[in-house]
């Protein structure tokens, strides 16, 4: 019911990269400790990093032999991320909220 | 911090089954019985989020332990139709009481047929958020976005 027309947020409406998202916000990790605290292969994790990491949200460095991810540090690209994740679930709620109000007494009162 | 880009609004829209008027007055009088609860920034659960409807009122949240914070102040009250308040919540999850540093939403309510209305939604002047140096040092520093985090990933969970 609610869309947003923005290209490059849907990002974070999957699970799986959510999760990934969160894990590197608590701790910047390697795809192999990230593999480790979720459900998936570490070819799957780096999959999702890569999308992440195209996206602007995470940006990774190399630290001897592995290579660390985290969050962007200049934060643009992530704070917007999650304020449209706030939009996104407090619009299905509002559109939740509307459909389900009984009728108003009042509703004529403005 | 010096932000020369500029952030593109935020864009959201919906459409729901009642007339305009009323789909104004429960996305203002109402707000607290529909706003997600996991999105307060209060040390307490939160108990009520509360716009006061004119120009110059508050929008902020009650914490059941009766603490108040504030989200933003509102700059537009256009019943049914437009409605613009400040987001001056920044990257620590914080208050930011400098309106330099203040975010806009501004909500439109068009009657779509008499029982429908479409509510669209910016949130534009992301910015100035982000010039709120909280916000840099917030995500460096693995504060203020870990604590927002962490709610966020409680909220995702119960949802799941």
């Amino acid at each position: 019911m609610d869309t947003y027309e923005d290209a490059g947020l849907g990002l974070l409406g999957d699970p799986t990269r959510r999760a990934i998202f969160e894990l590197l916000a608590r701790r910047p990790s390697s795809v192999g400790e990230l593999a480790q605290q979720l459900p998936i292969s570490r070819p799957a994790v780096s999959q999702h990093l890569r999308v992440l990491k195209d996206g602007g949200l995470v940006v990774s460095r190399p630290e001897g032999t592995r290579r660390v991810y985290r969050l962007n540090p200049d934060g643009v690209t992530a704070l917007r991320a999650y304020l449209d994740r706030i939009w996104d679930q407090a619009l299905a709620a509002f559109h939740k909220a509307a459909e389900a109000a009984p009728v108003d007494p009042q509703q004529e009162a403005e | 911090m010096t932000t020369a880009a500029t952030i593109p609004a935020l864009h959201g829209m919906v459409t729901v089954g009642v007339p305009v008027d009323r789909a104004f007055r429960i996305f203002t009088d109402s707000f607290g019985t529909w706003w997600p609860a996991e999105y307060h920034i209060g040390q307490a659960d939160l108990a009520a989020a509360i716009l006061e409807p004119r120009v110059g009122g508050r929008w902020y949240e009650q914490g059941v332990d009766g603490s108040e914070c504030d989200w933003g102040r509102v700059l537009a009250w256009e019943p049914p139709h437009r409605l613009v308040v400040t987001w001056q919540i920044n990257g620590q999850w914080q208050y930011d009481p400098d309106p330099e540093h203040a975010s806009e939403i501004e909500v439109r309510f068009t009657a779509d047929g008499p029982e429908q209305t479409m509510v669209e939604l910016e949130h534009r002047l992301l910015d100035r958020l982000v010039d709120g140096r909280a916000l840099r040092d917030g995500i460096t520093g693995g504060g203020g976005w870990s604590a927002i985090l962490e709610l966020f990933a409680k909220a995702a969970a119960n949802q799941e």
